[in-house]
């Protein structure tokens, strides 16, 4: 096909779940690209010699070359060549932020739409899977060297898998008992089914990597202790969970959740299957959802999975500032998730047995940039309104869990009590301590939980072949 | 991290001891930590408080009493099954040190949590005054091992089936407050009104106490914030701050409210569990 031709193919659109239905069940929106739609797609890269796409993904997938196989049809081909950089497609093709990385980048999104690269991403993944094609790789003799990773999220599952076919033993510490980290306990199964995390796992332990689950690292031993337990280095891929609170009247009511205890519940504990599972959610018919990223998104929409007559989304900027990725936004909204934008809640109304039954907010007005850039609400005297909801979540962000920082003497710190590292290799400033992810940037992305991951399992590997 | 059931006994009607292969988590323990338990693929993660443990044989003991599903399948199991998970030990150990003369209360299955601490108390060399108590004699257990790290030692029942008649609460204030006995230190477990009842009474008293708190948990980590309660007008977190607090400063109201949130969908899954025990109804 000649290029002109090319440009007026359209982008594929995804195949997805009608909004109606999908609101009421917790299986996956998109249902995926055909091949014919993946090869059709595909045809769309105009193959640029400087790749401007490559540039915008965090851990430099070779887009123009896994696009060129999936366009003849080698999927296979695709999928190997895209886990030369990333590890987990299956995933990345779902969560990525692609309208922030590479597809923003892509040179035919100027005239037209983008290549739709996180959607091929997804579909050779998919494919690769689906065919039983995941081989798992000749790992090298053992060096005779062990690594402790702590933490079994993006960034650590990442860890494990580069050192493990780097010849060293490699074992991950997971406090909860589910491995996977916000992949199993966060996001939810419409979005990426935990399927999919368990194989990714199912991978590593087969390249002989060991996961001791319900084990939390500066209870059950320290770092320290690791050391004197035989490990070599240690990674700490621990995350961002520490749920934030607004520290208004009121959040202690029963029915104002965490988005991470309210998202922990429905999707590790599976409480969406409840009483079929033991673990219990509160079903509230009309729901507040705190927040304007991801996790609001995730949190509104398990409410109305779990069958809210309405969810309101309380944001307190306005729709160009959420942070949340514009596919899921659009979803929400799909789905019948009512916006509060310019909206910020000042307290929790109570009755006499402690349950909420209101959240008084506040309108908000854009006014001068703050030190992110984005203009800051101001409140807009007098404006305060009420709406009746028997459920909250609050989705306002996340910090760092101090039990790592506190039991590791020499650790350093920020003032958030995020871990410092060195970019380039997760070194911390305690010897054969190296960390990455979510506990280092804060909460930022699956991608670069994974880019950090990489860097520092290269950089493990140089400390332990130069140590003595 | 699995673990197996060496020995299960039945203390009173509705309360279990079982002793449980652990080697790493008898080794860490320390006096007022807990751990979290998960029996099968669909089950809850359930805390439970660190009753005894034996650093040599490897093992810890934990007593629970059969309030809901999960604690009901708990017991239906036996030595030789195994635990599905097991984490700890979680939650902040208790500060042991020897303050002079300490009262240690424990009410109904909150006996089990303070043996730990009564016998670490002793140990710090502190003169130990405890006091266990239940709703009727049958309920009552643990009797020998709290008397043996004891200095002085009361039971009592609500219904005077057996030792004083009344609460922990008012056996405290009429045998030793009131009186005059000079405690420096109390700390109390039980059900919240029990907490609430002892610390009411010690406020006049003002006499520091600590009560251990169970309030309603999920990760146990510090991940979810399910557990919070107001502890001198400030959140904090049951499974990382506590479950030890300041008995003055904790907001009782707000605790029994919170550990309401369930009741409903609790029940449910008790009578679906108690129907499928007793066969008349299944899965
Ligand atoms: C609801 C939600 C939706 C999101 N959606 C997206 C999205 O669409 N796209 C995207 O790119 N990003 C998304 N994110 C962000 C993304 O998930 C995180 O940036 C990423 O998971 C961070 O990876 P990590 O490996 O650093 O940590 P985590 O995934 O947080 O994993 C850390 C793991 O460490 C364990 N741990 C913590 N402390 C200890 C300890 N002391 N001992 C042992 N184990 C410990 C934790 O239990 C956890 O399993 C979302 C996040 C949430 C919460
Ligand atoms: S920028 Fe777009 S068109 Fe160019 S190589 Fe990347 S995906 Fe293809
Ligand atoms: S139980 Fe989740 S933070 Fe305490």
């Amino acid at each position: 096909m000649d290029m002109k031709d090319r440009m007026k193919i359209p982008r594929q659109p995804m195949p997805e779940q009608e909004a109606k239905v999908r609101a009421r069940n917790f299986d996956e929106v998109p249902l995926g690209y055909t091949p014919e739609m993946a090869k059709t797609e595909a045809l769309r890269c105009i193959q640029c010699k400087n790749p401007a796409c490559v540039q915008g993904c965090p851990v430099q997938v070779d887009i123009p070359g896994f696009i060129t196989l999936v366009s003849e049809g080698d999927f296979i081909g695709a999928a190997k060549k895209i886990k030369e950089t990333n590890a987990l497609p299956a995933v990345c093709g779902r969560v990525c932020p692609q309208e922030a990385q590479c597809e923003q980048l892509c040179v035919r999104g100027k005239k037209a739409e983008p290549v739709a690269i996180g959607r091929l991403e997804r579909f050779v993944a998919d494919f690769e899977r689906a065919a039983g094609e995941v081989s798992i790789p000749q790992i090298p003799a053992s060096r005779g060297k062990k690594v402790a990773v702590v933490g079994s999220g993006p960034s650590g599952l990442t860890v494990a898998g580069d050192l493990i076919q780097l010849g060293y033993e490699v074992t991950i510490f997971e406090a909860l008992h589910k491995p996977g980290g916000v992949l199993v306990y966060g996001i939810p199964e419409f979005r990426l089914p935990k399927a999919i995390v368990a194989a990714e796992v199912d991978y590593l332990s087969k390249m002989g990597v060991k996961i001791e689950t319900s084990n939390v690292i500066g209870k059950i031993a320290t770092v320290d202790e690791l050391f004197e337990e035989g490990y070599d280095a240690v990674y700490l891929g621990t995350g961002a969970g520490l749920p934030t609170f607004m520290n208004i009247p009121g959040e202690n009511l029963n029915g104002v959740y965490s988005a991470n205890e309210y998202l922990t519940r429905s999707n590790l504990m599976k409480a969406y299957k409840f009483p079929e599972y033991d673990t219990p959610i509160v079903k509230g018919k009309n729901v507040a959802v705190i927040g304007g990223g991801n996790v609001a998104m995730d949190s509104a929409r398990t409410a109305m999975r779990l069958g809210a007559d309405h969810v309101y989304l309380v944001y307190r900027r306005s729709r160009a500032e959420m942070p949340a990725r514009i596919e899921e936004i659009h979803h929400a909204e799909e789905e019948g998730i009512e916006f509060h934008l310019l909206t910020n809640p000042i307290r929790y109304i109570g009755n006499d047995k402690g349950w909420v039954v209101g959240i008084e907010c506040l309108r908000m007005e854009l006014g001068e940039p703050d030190d992110s850039g984005r203009r800051r609400p101001v409140p807009i005297k007098g404006s305060e309104y009420v709406i009746d909801i028997d459920t909250a979540v609050v989705a306002i962000g996340a910090g760092a869990n101090p039990l790592v920082q506190s039991t590791t003497p020499g650790l350093d710190t920020n003032k958030w009590n995020y871990i410092i590292a060195d970019e380039a290799t997760g070194q911390t400033s305690r010897e054969g301590v190296f960390a990455g992810g979510d506990i280092v940037t804060g909460a930022a992305t699956v991608i670069l939980a994974m880019g950090a991951g990489r860097n520092a399992a290269t950089a493990i590997h140089q400390y332990l072949m130069t140590k003595k | 991290m699995s673990a197996k059931i060496l020995a299960k006994e039945q203390l009173s009607e509705n309360v279990f001891k079982m002793v449980l292969d652990a080697p790493k988590i008898a080794q860490k323990r320390k006096a007022g930590q807990f751990v979290v338990i998960r029996i099968h693929e669909e089950g809850e993660r359930v805390p439970l408080t660190i009753a005894d443990a034996d650093a040599a044989k490897g093992t810890v003991t934990i007593i629970f009493q059969v309030v809901g599903k999960s604690t009901g399948q708990l017991s239906d199991l036996n030595a030789g099954e195994e635990l599905l998970d097991l984490v700890g030990p979680l939650g902040k150990a208790t500060h042991i040190e020897k303050v002079g003369t300490v009262a240690c209360i424990g009410g109904g299955v909150g006996i089990a949590p303070v043996y730990p601490i009564t016998q670490a108390l002793k140990n710090a060399g502190n003169h130990v005054i405890s006091i266990i108590g239940a709703r009727t004699k049958d309920l009552i257990f643990m009797e020998d091992e709290m008397k043996a790290v004891s200095d002085e030692f009361i039971v009592t029942t609500d219904d005077g089936t057996y030792g004083f008649h009344g609460f922990v609460s008012q056996a405290l204030e009429n045998k030793y407050l009131m009186p005059g006995t000079k405690i420096d230190m109390v700390v109390a477990i039980g059900p919240v009104p029990m907490m609430r009842a002892v610390c009411d009474t010690t406020k006049k008293y003002d006499v520091k106490t600590f009560v251990s708190l169970n309030s309603i948990m999920v990760d146990a980590t510090g991940m979810c914030g399910a557990c919070r309660v107001s502890v001198g007008g400030k959140t904090r977190f049951v499974c990382v701050d506590g479950p030890e607090f300041d008995g003055h400063q904790v907001d009782f109201r707000e605790l029994m409210d919170r550990q309401k949130i369930y009741l409903p969908e609790e029940k449910d899954c008790y009578d679906h569990y108690c129907s499928c025990k007793h066969g008349k109804g299944g899965r």
